[in-house]
């Protein structure tokens, strides 16, 4: 990249930045306090940077605003929420000893899991739906990407901005309609394995009092998760011929496309790709809150905020952008805090993009040109 | 006529004709009947909407229409409006104009500083400032300004409350007003079996907006409004020609802000209350949507997206199970319950899913939105020159 | 001031000005033609049941339609009849209201304040609604009694549990048999006290917003009279999702007990989160680490599952209680729509009887008459035992059910056992209790409109 340069000062720039802020925040709150929260930052921030990272995809590769993005990332966590119905598939049997509220014998429903692979496998594995809910849900969201790419997206690469937004927004609010005409608006729990359940004591471990640094084991995961995840994607990008062409094609589409490279249909699998992405992150969400129709909407605005804090175009950005909104939000939430500055909590990501916007006009580590007119 | 071309002040006179037959075209059924009962639009409440959120999407559409700046917080500046117009009303006054001036110039003060740092940045980065500015006034509005703002439940006029310059009895609550005018005074005219409603606050509304339309049409024609346009189609020649951009697109975005004051306002005096969800995120998104949907850089398109969308929020939400069984009575029964299953998932509660359909179905069929509909159904009647705006819409390429 | 009316479509139907399409005009003809807004003239009478139906809330929403839909049944007289055959006023005959067939029109709040008056004002204006009834958050009830008091018809609350709707946004045409967060918390102290003793350190999160700050206050006060310490109360963002950087320093703090100030999803979100960082397995100042959710919903509990197990709270009603009443609205619901009603659909349900019922007894529509006939009213036989509609407030007085999180639910309905039903005498409070808006709030004076 041409801006290499400038990159290496930001780098250095924000590495500063960072020191100097743990520096306080140590002073301030003490050790483990700060252990605790930036470990928490950091798993809230995985959950940021995954769904920003798809949305940048869709930014960079196509410039589409992509208002479906959080629905994506809602279609995922009930792909999960499906299979563990699916795995708790029963037949009803009558069990005449009890009586349901209004008196009569009472309905009993016996997994079909159990029947075939006795009570304590078939518990274990409807146990386990969430984990199994990757595997089932890569192949749908992509597909799922696909379809919409070339359904509907395709035809609204040379449209304006604005008639993007509409009809993605009008797309997003159709599927969440769906998914609630089905589900229902009440959250629906999926919960972990009970294998991870509890909390990881970090604190024991690294020499400090228990019980004062747990971190839930699941969390940890989607941390761990996460960071794979996105590993994975800049590996792909990286280091394969079509990661390659895909970058080429972000930079200059035009030249790509006389070279005789079909960029079109590269870029089709790359929007499957970040609906997978959302979709996964999805996924690994459910244990963590249950999911709701409009858990997309939520993320929304802040995915959002997060891509553009990142700087358009700019994967590494995106990612970088998450983890920071993650710990400083994190840290915001302290009670110590919120005493002196009432209300930090609830403006902090939205005072630190600010700040950002106004200080790095590109935010974080964008492109120049890029979705500025 | 009025400072305007022949083609502008006719586009001016059909507005002012539809909006005040407005209780007749939008009570087209008679009231008793199913029809009435459930498509009647013409009561006070949506009327003076109509018109209100008509405002608000005029002035939006004079930023982004005009300049192509895309503003994602414009819902802040109305409720600015609203907070401040209902203030004046508790402790100064009833009358409603005060009320809507302090609301416009407050909303104007607070564009005005969100405008000075946002417009530092264009394209999505100005979005996402503007976006960022009316999260935190929501946010802070719900929470920790509860003192000022009420927080979740708002502001009303109270019992308690007695304004310095009316002369209330103790323990009466003070009504909004115009010169003593109550703004629900109605006057009911009936014909055959036709209901028409005339409500004093709907027409004063509708007095604000023609009002509003006019200075829009004003600006859209004015050199400023020519200089806007330049903003949006090449602001770099703008600075090689020696010109700042800045103070042009400053003014058009604190005149937006004005008129999404002025539209908090007239909320406020016609239904006294306040609250924060008018702040929220989804707020400043349906104006977008309003505008984009009537058609951007449109005279009219912005005034019918509002319409479209106020329509659906009132009347499809309130069409139920009973209504639509009440409908296809007439007909077998098989074929009743086979009917009202297929449309029930679109009215009352699934309102929402038809309103994304039409997002889609409108940006797909027709870009220029409702507008461009218009003008389609226009030509296919065969009448060579379209409505006033017609031109407006074809040549104004959508914001980039 | 001039004189004012809202439209009423009522007027069409006594043929006065049915012409053949000649155009008469009507000033104010609320002087002449009629005594109150919306006066039913016609066979039918019309009732709006403004509820949430899109958005978090839309579940239990869909709960009070249902429930409204029963109750406009038996008013007409059809089903089994359900509370009716159980409430102790016998003036209902089950032949409409005062004879009129009972119709209604249903509208959508949104849970914003906004879309919910929008919504209400359709009613009023438009269908001619002489009672709005409905809801499911606090800023909406306030917001909609408001309107009700302005229009002048009468506002029956739905599930509104802040202290403001009854307390210092009082107003004399709102009317609410929800219970509220001041009796939360004194039901609850009690019980905590015996369960988990007088020695506790609470660490409170709250909603920020309204309800969270009265329900914060509430629960406070009465843990400390026993006895517990505060030893802190964190704000969290009513748009917050994951709570884990709010749960995280908790068992730093040296609290024992986490109090969670929070409804709907934020509930179910802080509960699951709670639940997830295992603290409900520690132990702390050598007692075993416990959380309070202060205001139970079934349909809540359902969205955290498993979590709720062991978890104490407080609700209005619940399906399981086995007073006659109860079970005559739960079997006429449960065979109806096959489930088991919610609180949502109990209070909704026992609200528009008791309006029906107070036009009865009054004799007339006029909202006057009725908030005359509400006020002080007592009645048995609606599920909560003997209850008072006190007239300084309008804020039912009942029983208070105080509930636990079932540990191994039989079915999905079955999620929460009752521990013990509070008395109404340990929930009241005087009407100028400072938790209330203090000796400023006021009912004011009724208003018939018109």
């Amino acid at each position: 990249m041409d801006n290499s340069r400038s990159n290496i000062t930001a780098t250095a720039g924000i590495l500063g930045a960072i020191v100097a802020f743990f520096a306080v925040v140590v002073l301030l709150f003490g050790v483990e306090a700060t252990i605790l929260q930036t470990l928490d930052g950091l798993s809230k921030g995985s959950a940021y940077a995954l769904i920003a990272l798809g949305l940048t995809l869709i930014f960079g590769t196509l410039g589409v605003v992509n208002f479906a993005h959080g629905a994506l990332f809602m279609i995922g966590a009930f792909c999960a929420v499906t299979l563990s119905q699916l795995l708790k598939l029963s037949r009803t049997v009558i069990d005449e000893t009890k009586t349901d509220f209004l008196g009569n014998p009472a309905q009993i429903q016996v997994p079909y899991m159990n029947d075939w692979f006795g009570a304590e496998t078939g518990a274990a594995i409807i146990d386990w739906a969430v984990p199994l809910a990757i595997l089932f849900s890569i192949p749908i969201m992509v597909l799922v990407g696909i379809v919409m790419e070339r359904g509907l997206i395709k035809h609204f690469y040379k449209r304006p901005h604005a008639d993007q937004i509409l009809v993605t927004f009008g797309l997003a609010i159709v599927l969440q309609e769906i998914i609630k005409a089905f589900y229902g608006a009440n959250p629906i729990p999926t919960p972990a394995p009970a294998a991870f359940s509890g909390s990881f004591d970090f604190g024991a471990m690294l020499g400090f009092d228990p019980n004062v640094i747990i971190y839930p084991y699941w969390r940890i995961i989607y941390f761990a998760f996460g960071a794979l995840l996105i590993g994975g994607v800049f590996a792909f990008l990286q280091f394969t011929t079509f990661g390659m062409v895909v970058r080429a094609g972000m930079a200059d589409r035009e030249t790509v496309q006389l070279l005789g490279i079909n960029i079109d249909r590269r870029f089709t699998l790359m929007f499957g790709l970040a609906a997978a992405v959302a979709g996964l992150a999805g996924v690994m969400y459910t244990p963590i809150n249950s999911p709701n129709y409009h858990m997309g909407m939520d993320f929304l605005v802040l995915s959002f905020v997060v891509v553009v804090v990142g700087g358009m175009g700019s994967l590494p950005g995106a990612v970088l952008a998450g983890f920071l909104l993650g710990v400083l939000e994190a840290f915001a939430s302290m009670g110590e805090v919120l005493e002196v500055l009432p209300g930090l909590n609830q403006i902090i990501i939205f005072l630190v993009a600010i700040i950002i916007l106004l200080t790095r006009p590109r935010g974080l580590m964008g492109r120049k040109g890029v979705m500025e007119d | 006529m009025l400072g305007l071309e022949k083609k502008d002040f006719r586009l001016l006179m059909i507005v002012v004709v539809l909006t005040m037959l407005a209780p007749f075209i939008l009570n087209p059924f008679p009231a008793e009947s199913a029809l009435g009962e459930t498509f009647n639009a013409g009561y006070p409440d949506l009327m003076q909407r109509f018109v209100i959120f008509g405002i608000f999407a005029i002035g939006f559409n004079i930023l982004f229409g005009l300049t192509g700046y895309l503003s994602f917080g414009h819902a802040a500046f109305l409720g600015v409006g609203s907070y401040a117009a209902i203030w004046m009303m508790k402790l100064v006054t009833l009358n409603v104009i005060p009320a809507i001036i302090m609301g416009v110039i407050f909303a104007g003060i607070f564009a005005l500083a969100v405008g000075y740092i946002s417009l530092r940045r264009s394209g999505i980065y100005f979005s996402i400032l503007t976006l960022a500015f009316a999260q935190m006034s929501y946010a802070l509005a719900y929470s920790v300004l509860t003192p000022i703002t009420g927080g979740e439940t708002g502001l009303q006029i109270k019992a308690t409350d007695s304004p310095l310059l009316s002369n209330l009895e103790p323990g009466e609550i003070g009504r909004a007003n115009l010169f003593g005018m109550d703004m629900r005074t109605s006057f009911e005219l009936g014909v055959g079996d036709w209901l028409f409603t005339f409500n004093s606050g709907y027409y004063i509304a509708a007095v604000f907006m023609l009002i509003s339309f006019y200075i829009a049409i004003r600006i859209f024609r004015s050199p400023f409004g020519t200089m806007l346009r330049a903003v949006k189609s090449n602001q770099t020649r703008m600075y090689y020609t020696g010109l700042n951009a800045r103070p042009y697109t400053l003014a058009a975005f604190v005149i937006s802000g004005m008129y999404a004051g002025l539209a908090g306002g007239l909320l406020v005096a016609m239904d006294t209350q306040a609250g924060p969800e008018r702040m929220f995120w989804t707020a400043s998104g349906e104006v977008v949507l309003m505008t984009i949907l009537g058609g951007v850089g449109t005279l009219i398109g912005p005034v019918l997206g509002a319409g479209a969308i106020k329509y659906m929020e009132n009347i499809l939400s309130k069409i139920n199970k009973d209504i639509l069984h009440e409908w296809f009575a007439i007909l077998p029964d098989g074929i009743e319950d086979f009917l009202v299953t297929i449309i029930y998932p679109f009215v009352g509660k699934g309102w929402h899913l038809t309103l994304g359909l039409i997002f889609m179905a409108v940006v797909i069929f027709l870009p220029g939105g409702l507008v461009e509909g218009g003008q389609r159904i226009a030509r296919l009647f065969g009448r060579k020159k379209t409505k006033g705006d017609g031109e407006e819409a074809t040549q104004s390429t959508p914001a980039e | 001031m001039s004189k004012t009316d809202l439209t009423r479509r009522g007027l069409l139907k006594t043929g006065a000005v049915a012409g053949a399409g000649v155009a008469l005009p009507t000033i104010f003809t609320a002087q002449s033609a009629a005594a109150f807004t919306n006066e039913p003239t016609g066979g039918s009478v019309t009732l709006g049941f403004n509820v949430p139906q899109t958005g978090p809330y839309a579940d239990e929403g869909a709960d009070e339609l249902r429930a409204y839909e029963l109750a406009v049944e038996h008013l007409n007289g059809g089903g089994d009849g359900g509370m009716m055959n159980t409430f102790s006023s016998k003036a209902l005959q089950g032949n409409g209201i005062l004879g009129k067939k009972v119709e209604y029109v249903t509208g959508d709040t949104q849970t914003k304040a906004d879309a919910a008056r929008a919504s209400a004002k359709s009613m009023i204006e438009k269908d001619g609604a002489i009672m709005i009834t409905g809801g499911s958050s606090s800023g909406v009830a306030v917001a909609v009694q408001a309107l009700c008091q302005e229009a002048g018809v009468i506002f029956m609350a739905g599930l509104t549990h802040s202290n403001d709707t009854t307390g210092k946004d009082r107003k004399a045409n709102g009317f609410r048999h929800f219970f509220n967060s001041y009796m939360s918390g004194a039901a609850l102290a009690p019980v905590l006290a015996g369960a988990y003793g007088t020695d506790r350190k609470a660490y409170h999160l709250t909603a920020d917003y309204n309800w969270g700050y009265t329900t914060e206050e509430a629960v406070k006060s009465s843990t400390e009279a026993m006895g517990w310490e505060t030893v802190a109360a964190v704000k969290t963002p009513l748009t917050q999702t994951d709570f884990s950087s709010y749960i995280a320093p908790v068992l730093q703090s040296g609290a024992d007990t986490l109090v969670l100030n929070h409804y709907g999803g934020n509930m179910v979100n802080s509960l699951t989160n709670a639940v997830q960082f295992g603290l409900r397995d520690k132990q702390v100042n050598g007692k075993d680490f416990q959380i309070i959710v202060p205001l139970y919903s079934r349909l809540m509990a359902k969205g955290a599952g498993a979590n709720v197990a062991g978890i104490f709270g407080s609700t209005n009603w619940h399906w399981s209680l086995q007073d006659e009443g109860s079970k005559a609205f739960v079997k006429s619901f449960g065979t109806k729509y096959g489930f088991p009603p919610s609180q949502a659909a109990h209070t909704t349900y026992v609200q528009a009887l008791l309006y029906a019922d107070a036009v009865e007894r009054a004799g007339s529509f006029n909202p006057c008459a009725v908030v005359e006939a509400l006020e002080g009213f007592e009645f048995d036989g609606m599920g909560n035992g003997p209850t008072l509609y006190r007239a300084d407030d309008h804020q039912c007085f009942k029983d208070v059910l105080v509930v636990k999180g079932k540990e191994n639910p039989d079915s999905e309905f079955d999620l929460l056992e009752i521990v013990e039903v509070t008395p109404v005498e340990q929930v009241t409070y005087a009407p100028d209790h400072p938790q209330m808006g203090g000796a400023e709030a006021t009912l004011g004076s009724c208003n018939p409109g018109a």
